[in-house]
């Protein structure tokens, strides 16, 4: 081979060799900056539990508190309202709590520890806004509205255990985070005795 | 004046300069028969420099920060000098630029400026739409207003529905759980470099892929086809400069009286512009009773909630708003017309034209409503009207009875 000639499978293996190495690399440099976008340590750490003193809510009063940025409602249901629940279950999507949305100590009809006591994240299932709590039978929700929460973004509705009636945008139950009582009238939302 | 000569050539000899001027304005020849739907090109590419320079005047007082960002938007409303002026100009801009971009691309569809060989301006135009899209939906943030915090809270929501990656993508956009001050922080970082830098490169490549075919004009026919045989300009072309440059200067002075008007007057436009809940703070813990997205993203949240949820998952809903954006992309290739322009259409294509128009200004209405049942089937209807109108474009361009062409532009 004479000086002046290329050896063009020489040059094409060359070009291939860089371009990969260089798309290697590339894709190594993006890592770190994708990754820095993902929850700082500190964001990570915010999550610790919030305690709560349940004693003030009022049967048919709500108490929202904020725990992990979000808002957590507290309901002190009343007879009346805990008498109306089961009877609207062929309305709702998943009246039996099937869906993981609960621990498993709220796995029931009420979906809380004490009947009364509703534990909720009140965090509509669908797009994240935050329902509105809207406890008066019947209105403009119709005539055989239960009382319940009423999601002002989509028309989401959920009954007073919280379960999404069918046919609305949320797919599934507003959230019960996992919470113990300390004491007759003080909760910890965010932690069970299973130190969850 | 000679030493200037001098000077010119001395910068010709180093930088393009003389030939710039003349293949973008002087020498770029645009049909004779421009009408008034030409005027929104030229008037985006001025909302643009409208936004970027009191942009950033803007960033000089504003602070990206979940505690500050309110209160600092009112001192600029307040205690900054002329700083009221500045923010509504930039929140007037911001709708506005949807006002001349809706109307920009209604003119494409009118006289078929995607058809070949423009389908690549089109393609441009579309990723400029889309990244105005993003502009304006991370710019609504910044004031961390009530608006602003559901608004963000929906839309980032919405990448939660994609199967399996969702919950994590949404989290790594937010950089959080929630809406905080991470997500402000990285929303200020794109919305005032990122997303800016590939706008400007896109709006480049519109520009610079529009003169290299040239422009459409309402006859929908090539200007190119006849050429004077000596000078090879097209016989129905004229530069640039200095008559287009004239008429859209006409064009500038009366959407600036619109457009003063408005930032003077109402600059919130009675919530449309800037809505009422935007006044309060963001409240993580409370939505407000009522939220809507801005005006020009209502016909695609109207899509989004048309479609009910279905195996458990709003996922649905979420393709519907994606497909009622991404088909128009392919617009050039959907329309397979003999003729491009609406003067020599026949009825079928002006008649879906017309209930498109109907159904996405219907839409735009209707999402900014509360969801009733009957709104709801409303916006049902529109969206299949909507989505048909692209779907069987196909069919019904081929077999409409449309006129024959003109040889040359009728002016």
């Amino acid at each position: 081979m004479s000086q002046n000639e290329v050896d063009r499978s020489k040059r094409r293996f060359l070009i291939a060799a860089t371009t990969a190495v260089g798309g290697v690399a590339t894709v190594g440099v993006a890592v770190p900056f994708l990754a820095s976008m993902m929850p700082s340590q500190r964001a990570k750490a915010a999550g610790a539990p919030v305690e709560v003193d349940i004693g003030k809510v009022e049967p048919g009063m709500i108490l929202s508190v904020e725990w992990r940025g979000k808002p957590v409602w507290i309901v002190n249901r009343t007879k009346e309202m805990l008498d109306l629940l089961g009877k609207h279950d062929d309305q709702l999507a998943d009246p039996k709590s099937e869906v993981e949305q609960q621990p498993a100590y709220c796995k029931n009809a009420t979906r809380s520890i004490k009947p009364n006591m509703l534990v909720a994240v009140g965090i509509c299932t669908h797009l994240g806004c935050s329902p509105t709590f809207r406890k008066d039978v019947g209105g403009d929700l119709g005539a055989d509205w239960p009382g319940g929460f009423f999601c002002p973004c989509h028309g989401s509705r959920f009954d007073l255990a919280a379960r999404v009636y069918k046919g609305v945008p949320a797919p599934t139950n507003l959230v019960i985070p996992p919470h113990k009582y300390l004491s007759d009238s003080r909760i910890l939302v965010g932690e069970d005795s299973k130190g969850a | 004046m000679n030493s200037l000569t001098n000077l010119l050539g001395w910068v010709d000899a180093r930088f393009p300069l003389s030939k710039l001027w003349k293949e973008h304005l002087s020498e770029y020849y645009a049909p004779k028969n421009f009408n008034f739907w030409y005027f929104f090109g030229s008037l985006a590419l001025l909302v643009l420099v409208i936004q970027i320079v009191s942009g950033i005047f803007l960033t000089m007082n504003y602070k990206p920060d979940a505690a500050y960002a309110f209160y600092s938007v009112e001192y600029i409303m307040r205690d900054v000098d002329w700083g009221w002026l500045i923010r509504y100009v930039h929140s007037t801009g911001a709708s506005m630029f949807f006002v001349v971009v809706y109307l920009h691309m209604f003119r494409g569809l009118m006289y078929g400026s995607y058809r070949k060989p423009r389908e690549l301006i089109w393609i441009f135009g579309m990723f400029i739409y889309l990244a105005l899209m993003a502009e304006a939906f991370m710019g609504y943030l910044l004031p961390w207003g009530q608006m602003s915090y559901w608004g963000a809270q929906v839309i980032v929501n919405l990448f939660s529905a994609v199967p399996f990656v969702g919950p994590d993508l949404s989290v790594w956009i937010r950089g959080d759980y929630v809406i905080s001050d991470a997500t402000l922080n990285r929303f200020f970082a794109f919305h005032v470099i990122a997303v800016p830098i590939v706008l400007l490169g896109l709006v480049v490549a519109h520009i610079i892929a529009l003169h290299e075919v040239g422009s459409n004009n309402p006859d929908g026919v090539e200007i190119k086809k006849h050429k004077d045989p000596v000078t090879h300009i097209p016989l129905d072309g004229i530069p640039f400069h200095p008559y287009y440059t004239v008429k859209d200067i006409v064009g500038v002075v009366v959407f600036l009286m619109v457009f003063s008007a408005i930032v003077f007057f109402a600059p919130d436009l009675g919530g449309y512009f800037i809505e009422d809940n935007n006044f309060i703070p963001a409240d993580p813990l409370k939505t407000p009773p009522h939220i809507a997205p801005v005006w020009y993203f209502t016909p695609f949240y109207a899509v989004l909630r048309a479609v009910p949820p279905m195996f458990g998952s709003q996922f649905p809903g979420v393709i519907a708003m994606g497909v009622a954006v991404m088909i128009i992309f392919f617009l050039p290739w959907l329309d397979r017309g003999p003729v491009k322009s609406i003067r020599y259409r026949g009825p079928i294509y002006k008649t879906a034209l017309a209930l498109f128009v109907t159904s996405f200004l219907g839409l735009g209405y209707l999402g900014m409503q509360p969801v009733t049942p009957l709104f709801t089937l409303l916006s049902q209807i529109f969206t299949t009207i909507y989505l048909a109108f692209f779907i069987l474009m196909p069919w019904y361009t081929k077999i409409d009875k449309c006129k024959p062409e003109p040889e040359r532009v009728t002016g």
